[in-house]
Order: C-alpha cells, then structure tokens, then sequence
C-alpha cells in the first residue's frame, strides 16, 4: 500500500495538465464556467445523486481539480490492498486549525475525499469508488459514491455493494475479490466517536502534505507528525506495530468507538496492559478466540487471538470487519514479529 | 390467520393514518436484490416509520444495519419472513442496531456467519416475537450469539427464540435495566446469558437442551462491571445436557453439560420458583471468577445470593466436572442440585436441598484442590429483595400492540 504507489503527486500533476486543458477550452469557446467545487452540495442537507454534482473532479477520477489538496498518511488503513487517494477541500477563505492534542477542526464546507482503486494487469488505472465526509453544519456525512464502468461519473449507493475486482499483491500473488462498497451505516461503524461521525485519518501525527498545502491548516506544527510508518524498518517493531494497530484498529477499538464493549483498546498512547490486549480473555468473541485464551499471548502469535482474527477471512472471525475480502500478509507479519519478540509470561 | 393478517393490516392501516403525517410504511419485498432494497429502507427510513417486510425468504449477502432512532421492522411472522444469511461475505451480524428506541417483531434471522442480531448503544430496544437459528446441529462453527444487545439502558426480549448458539443464544451485556421474557433457548451453550448487567428480571422463559441453561456472568476487564441486581423466576429449565460445543478461550467453553444456572461474581442474585429437571451437573452452580488475571476495580465474588421456592427435579446424576464421576459416587451417586465453589457469601438457599462445597474460598487455590463436602446454606438472607425492573410505557407499549 503506502510506499507501493505515490498516486498523489503524479495525480496533482495529471490534474494541472487536465486543468490546463480545460481552461483552455472556455478561452475557446469564449462563454462555459470554469469547473468549480459547489460549496452549496457540500453545505446543504441533501444528498446528491451523483459525484459530477459536487464539482471535484473533471469528468475522470484520475483528474481531481485543483481546489483539492492532496495528503498521505505515514501508516495507513488496510482495505484489500487497494490505493486511496486523498484529497482535501475547504470553501475559499477558510482555514482548518489544529488543538491542543494534535486533533484537526475542519471549517464547515470542508469535503474529505478518498477514492479507492487498483492498478490493472493492462498498465491502466481502475477507481472503483469514492467516499466522502462532508462537514455541514449540523456535523459530519459520511457518503459512498461508486464510478461508472466508463469513468464519467459515480453514483451515490448509500447501501454499498460489491464489486468483483482483479489486482496483484506486493509479494506478487494475483488476487479476485469481491470487494465491499461500505454501506452509509457502516461508514459511520469506523467513523463514530460517541454515536457522531468524525473524520479518522487525517489526524496531524499521521499526515502527509506538500509544503504547499500546509498553510491551509493553522496553527500546525508538522514536526508533530510522529506517528510511525508501519514499514519503516528503522523504527522499532513494537511502535510500528502500535501505529498499525492505531490506524487499523483504534478507530473501533477505543472507550468511545464501535467496540467499546469489548474492553480492548488499542490507541496509540495507550500504555500496555490487559486492555492492550497482554493475556486478555476474549469476552464476546465467540468462535473468533480460535480456540486461544488471550488476545495477546506474549512470545506466542500463534496463539494470540489478534493474529488470529488477523489472519482470517471468515466474516464471523475477521478482523477488521470492514475491506478485509483479503488478509494483510505484510501487516500480520509485523505483528507476528512484534509478538514473538515480547517476554513469555 | 388470513382473517387475522387481514386485520393486521387494517389496523396497521388505521395506525399509520392516524398517526403523525410523517410516520409511513415503507414495504421491502423478498427477492431479487433484497440486499440493496433492504439496507436501503433501513438507511432512508425516518423516525416513526415502519420497515415492512413481506413473506418468504430474504437472501443476504452482507449484514444489515438499523442507525435511525424510532423505526420498527417488522415481518409477517417468525415463520413467514426469513432473513437468510447463509451466503453472507462480511460483517460481524446479520442485524446491527445502532439507534434507540426501535421494535424488531415478527421475523426470522437465519444462519448468519457471526452474532444474528447485535444492538450496541440502542436505548429502549424491543425484540419481539423473533427466531433466531443456525439450522444445524449444534456446532463450533455457529455464531456466538443469537440475540445481543449490549451497553444498553432499558431492553426488552419477549417472544423471542433462538437456537443453535455456540455462546449464548439470548445475551445481555454490559446494559441497565433488562427484562428477557416468554422466550424459548434451545439447544446453545448458554440458553439465556446476563452479563456484566444491572437490574435484570429474567422470567417465564424455557431453556433446555443447553449445556447451561441460564448464566449469570460478571467478567473483568470490560466498561461496565460489577454485575448485580438479576432475579430469574417462573423458568422452566429443564434437560440441559448439551455438550459444550463454544470455541475453546471463552469462557462459557468452561461451562459444564447438564448445568442449570450459574452465578458468577455478581452480587444480588435471585433464584425462585422456577422448575428444575434433568440437569445432570447441578441445578444451581454459584461460583467466583477463577480464570487468573483480573483487571482493577473488578470484584470476583458471588454476594448475596438467594434460592427460593424452586422445584427441583432430578439433578446432579452426570456431572460434567473434572472428577465429577468420583464425586457423585462418594455422594451416593448423585450429586445435590446446589454447588458452591466456597468463595464469597454469603448464600441463602430456602428451597431444602442439598448442597455441597467445593471448599476453595481463596481464589488462588485451583481447582485440583477441591474439597468437596456437605455444606449447609439454609440459613435465611437478612439482606434485602431486589426490586422488579420496570421499564418505560412506551417499551410496554410496543410490546402489547398488535
């Protein structure tokens, strides 16, 4: 995933041609508008029907217009392999601000857009979907827009939908799935703190940003960006297995989050013990326990339910639930490692 | 039952006329791309509205999720209306409740990969007239529960019957103010299933074919524990003589064939006027939380626990515990209906049987140290009753309604 693919610098390129391009045909033709981002279908209580409606793109997923700021994030969440690219948007005029902790405050009117797609066999790029969370004044909307076979447009599908999908994995292993649109209930699954919908990614410790785009977010001290890079073989394994479980995991797995009740919390900051998941009994688990006593058996992955559920693929035991049709061979080896190195107790 | 659906439908007619302008029916068919149809009313509806499904069988391929506060989905039947989820690719259950007060009725979940249905965060929820199965036989590889909400204030399960759990086919977690009721759990692990749980009646139901056929657990390292305030009466929990077939790790795969309640580090318990019958461990096991590392504030102990007015049948005749066999014979070859760890108290037992103590009081003994001998709990509780659970008119309300 990250490190494979930097789609978004070629794509800000490929957008500034496209742009370009497009600028020059009004010239031409002396009267169309410019393409612009519509505050007003981000902004309104509505949910537009179709992706063309919000103005980010260019009539292709491959060409975002230039109001789009695109970002990475040093670890990444797994979803089946596929290449996000990020984007984001603020109304003109408008600046987002970092707190204390290092959270982001998104102006309203702000669009956080991420699409998903793969790299095909022919050299091509196929973008399967692109979501949305827009912050309007009564809180965040998470939407779900799938592209057209032809590229022209994506349709909202507020119940998801599966699509078959053929890639290769970094290790080579040729893949077809049956990848999973979220529906707009599961968006807010991952995307909930206290029952409300947040953003999850696009936290300052663990975003990337040309320089460029950076004076959109005020007072933000980018040295913060501390988060590991989960592949980042420099970095010790047990914080790169602790950033990995943050993005991947935390998400639901926090006092707040979808699985609050199960006790096992996995943020970042959070200091090891039993909620960490060290010789933690499952608690409502059922067949996911595999068959083991402790979430995390130190010195023992191949007992630790978490690897476990890691490395499964049945809907009743996979972890995570969402965008996992495939197991992340690399990111359980990362585990498995950070596991094996811990003291048997 | 033509007349009776015709009636139903007048009246729920009548129901939607009558009510506010904005309350409507929306109506979802069985068949082709009942998936999409589905999730899709579940997300567009409002609240007040009524998801409607028709007769027969849903075919599903993912789960499905309810986040709109004060919808009712409601089927033709538990025996007309099935959601099937033996196709299903992902997700954790069939049905994910994520909102309040919401009314399930008269449907049918079936085979789901995971739980059946989870309500998490769903205050004032109704489960009403469901069935919850894996078709089956009873099976390590089912879902671990059939019903199960959890961190909620105010549930009410009525009607509702499950099969085939490889946890518990009713549980209750980590939730406030609870009434499981006129239910029927047959052939789970654990038929029904309070844990880490405040103020619970749980009364009028049948468990049997269970290996355990009613549980009442507190267990460490969770939001909410500290377990208390559960009464279980007027149940019928009879013939719980299932194997234990949960995947080892949980810890009800520690339960023994042929249990018919088990308190577990919760403290006012209520055990009365139920019938017992051809439960071959024991009728009553009470018992402190003895599986090694706790996490703070956690309090292992059963207190307060009281047995009155029970029937008990015949009991104790093949326990399912490690030595059981030796033990039974040196007790004339049954074992009484009531069986204590030893830890905590104190326990008042007025139904005149017998029972015995394992003799582990200290929690660091293990259990190869047991001591088992006659113990007598009839001494009368000097504590005060636990009060009935009454939860909010409009619960009762739904619940009553045609």
């Amino acid at each position: 995933m990250s490190g494979r693919l930097r789609i978004s610098g070629k794509g800000t390129a490929r957008a500034r041609r496209a742009l370009a391009a497009l600028l020059a045909v009004p010239l031409l033709l002396g009267s169309a508008p410019l393409p612009a981002v519509s505050d007003s279908a981000i902004m309104a209580e509505a949910f537009p029907r179709t992706l063309s409606e919000f103005g980010f793109f260019a009539g292709s997923p491959d060409r975002p217009v230039a109001a789009l700021r695109p970002y990475d994030l040093r670890t990444p969440l797994f979803t089946d392999y596929a290449d996000k690219r990020r984007f984001i948007y603020m109304p003109a005029g408008t600046e987002a601000r970092v707190s204390g902790d290092g959270l982001i405050e998104w102006p309203v009117g702000t669009a956080i857009i991420k699409s998903f797609g793969y790299p095909q066999a022919d050299g091509s790029y196929r973008t399967i979907e692109t979501r949305l969370l827009l912050r309007r004044a009564a809180g965040w909307v998470a939407l779900p827009y799938i592209w057209r076979a032809d590229g022209s447009d994506a349709d909202l599908r507020i119940a998801g939908g599966r699509q078959p999908v053929s890639f290769t994995t970094p290790s080579g292993r040729a893949m077809t799935i049956s990848y999973a649109v979220p529906n707009r209930n599961q968006c807010k699954t991952c995307h909930e703190t206290s029952g409300e919908v947040t953003p999850i990614g696009p936290r300052l410790r663990n975003m990337d940003m040309a320089p460029q785009h950076r004076p959109a977010i005020a007072g933000a001290d980018w040295t913060l960006a501390v988060l590991p890079r989960w592949d980042d073989r420099a970095q010790p394994v047990a914080s790169r297995a602790r950033a990995y479980l943050d993005v991947n995991c935390a998400h639901c797995h926090n006092p707040r989050g979808s699985a609050s009740n199960s006790g096992l919390f996995l943020e970042y900051e959070r200091p090891p013990s039993m909620t960490t998941g060290l010789m933690k009994r499952p608690v409502a688990a059922g067949r996911g326990s595999g068959g083991f006593d402790y979430a995390i058996d130190p010195g023992h992955p191949e007992r630790s339910i978490m690897l476990y559920r890691l490395r499964s693929l049945d809907p009743g035991i996979a972890m995570p639930e969402l965008g996992r049709a495939t197991v992340h061979e690399e990111g359980a080896a990362l585990l498995d490692q950070w596991i094996a190195g811990m003291e048997q107790r | 039952m033509k007349l009776m659906q015709g009636a139903m439908a007048a009246l729920l007619a009548a129901t939607v006329m009558t009510s506010a302008a904005a309350a409507k029916v929306i109506d979802v068919a069985a068949g082709e791309g009942a998936q999409q149809r589905l999730q899709e009313a579940l997300i567009l509806a409002e609240p007040g509205d009524t998801v409607r499904l028709g007769e027969g069988v849903f075919v599903l391929t993912d789960g499905l999720s309810l986040d709109v506060d004060g919808v009712t989905v409601r089927g033709a039947g538990a025996e007309r209306t099935i959601l099937d989820f033996a196709g299903q690719q992902g997700a954790g259950e069939g049905l994910l409740v994520t909102s309040d007060d919401v009314v399930l009725r008269d449907f049918a979940v079936r085979d789901t990969r995971g739980d059946g249905i989870k309500s998490k965060a769903a205050h004032r929820i109704v489960y009403l007239n469901l069935k919850v199965e894996w078709t089956g036989e009873p099976e390590t590889s089912n879902g671990a529960y059939g019903v199960y909400p959890v961190e909620s204030e105010h549930v009410l399960i009525d009607g509702v019957f499950v099969r085939g759990a490889s946890d518990a086919g009713i549980y209750v977690g980590q939730s406030r103010n609870i009434i499981v009721r006129d239910s029927v759990a047959v052939q789970n692990v654990a038929g029904i299933e309070i844990e880490n749980s405040y103020n619970a009646d749980v009364h009028d139901n049948v468990a049997t074919g269970n290996t355990g056929g009613i549980l009442v657990f507190d267990l460490p390292g969770l939001p909410q524990q500290g377990g208390h305030s559960v009464r279980l009466f007027d149940n019928i929990i009879v013939n719980n003589m299932t194997a234990n077939f949960a995947p080892a790790g949980n810890i009800v795969a520690t339960v023994p064939a042929g249990s018919g309640v088990i308190v577990m580090a919760n403290r006012d318990v209520e055990i009365f006027d139920n019938v017992f019958e051809g439960n071959g461990t024991a009728n009553i096991m009470i018992t402190a939380y003895r599986y090694g590392e706790m996490s703070e504030g956690y309090q292992p102990l059963p207190v307060r626990i009281r047995a009155m007015g029970n029937l008990h049948g015949r009991t104790g005749f093949q326990p399912a515990l490690p030595g059981g066999a030796e033990m039974a014979a040196a007790f004339g070859g049954n074992l009484p209906p009531v069986l204590w760890d030893g830890a905590g108290g104190p326990i008042s037992i007025a139904d005149q049987v017998g029972a015995i103590s394992l003799g582990l009081p200290d929690l660091t003994q293990p259990r190869e140290a047991a001591r088992p001998a006659p113990v007598d709990l009839s001494a009368p509780a000097d504590w005060p009753r636990v009060p009935a659970v009454v939860l909010p008119a409009s619960m009762e309300a739904a619940a009553a309604a045609e």
